[in-house]
């Protein structure tokens, strides 16, 4: 029988594996942004499997508004990352911190 | 045949996830995060909340990963360089993910439901025989209207700001002047000239 536990087990360990990517790849802005993407799909899985085991629709709705901040992040983010790119050549946010701006 | 379908969808999120991270080539890296948006669907499917897996499937990989995709395509970047040094986080990688393991972990055995709050054991349709979508629907538009609305001012905020960042106006292309247009008058533009016998016009 497959229980709440089961999927909140599955949720923490994408959490965490997200975590772990933004870590891995602490360069690379493309995969920090798929990471990202990653922790709020476990935030999700979180949010449906409560709102399933408690037979309330509410969490389905927040589910959806973390969607839509995602998807707004996404945009922001790679359109930050192609300005970003396109004065530096380079997509190394390491030093990023050199604009001072 | 449940559980054989949510230990298929979350060994295949999990490993896919995993490979997102780990992969060395970032369009492979897109790819696997399709393939964990679709298992994420799936163990929706299985929550009985069709509608939000149809709007990640619609969502996420039909507008999200194609944005990734095409970034990474289209931005000629040098990935190998990127990679230098990669291992060398991996320890404080491995030591700060762990710590919030343990600490989900420690709060999850202490986790009881708050007074008045039932945990099922099994799964229930929505109620009335509303299909999940009009469930959903009616609760959005009208106890959460507001919210819902902001979320639309989020996306239009979003993208007004994705166009401001990365719009901009190239110099020397002969763009139309809609102002200079409608300005022009006949007396500046027409004029009648003489042509003399062998002289030409002068213009």
């Amino acid at each position: 029988m497959i229980g709440l536990t089961h999927y909140l087990a599955v949720s923490a360990a994408l959490f965490v594996l997200g975590v772990f990517g933004i870590f891995l790849n602490r360069r690379n802005i493309i995969i920090i942004l798929m990471s990202l993407e990653l922790i709020l799909l476990a935030v999700n899985i979180n949010l449906v499997a409560f709102s399933a085991f408690l037979h309330q629709v509410h969490g389905q709705i927040f589910a959806m508004f973390v969607l839509t901040v995602a998807a707004g992040e996404a945009a922001i983010g790679l359109a930050i990352l192609v300005i970003y790119f396109r004065g530096r050549g380079t997509v190394a946010v390491d030093q990023a911190d050199l604009m001072k701006g | 045949m449940a559980a054989f379908a949510f230990y298929l969808f979350a060994g295949l999120l999990l490993t896919s996830g995993l490979m997102v991270i780990t992969t060395r080539n970032p369009v492979h890296s897109v790819l696997w995060l399709i393939l964990a948006f679709f298992n994420a669907a799936g163990l929706f499917i299985l929550l009985g909340a069709e509608f939000l897996a149809m709007l990640l499937v619609i969502v996420y990989v039909g507008a999200v990963a194609v944005l990734f995709l095409f970034v990474v395509m289209m931005l000629d970047i040098d990935f190998k360089a990127l990679q230098r040094g990669a291992l060398k986080n991996l320890p404080l990688g491995l030591a700060v993910s762990g710590v919030i393991l343990a600490e989900i972990l420690l709060v999850a055995m202490g986790w009881q439901p708050g007074q008045g709050v039932i945990v099922h054991e099994a799964l229930a349709g929505p109620p009335d025989g509303m299909t999940n979508t009009q469930w959903i629907g009616s609760q959005l538009y009208t106890r959460y209207f507001f919210v819902f609305s902001m979320s639309g001012l989020l996306l239009l905020a979003s993208m007004i700001g994705a166009i401001v960042l990365t719009h901009r106006r190239r110099v020397g292309n002969r763009r139309q002047d809609i102002g200079a247009q409608v300005a022009r008058t006949p007396a500046g533009t027409l004029g009648v000239g003489k042509a003399g016998l062998g002289q030409g016009v002068e213009l």
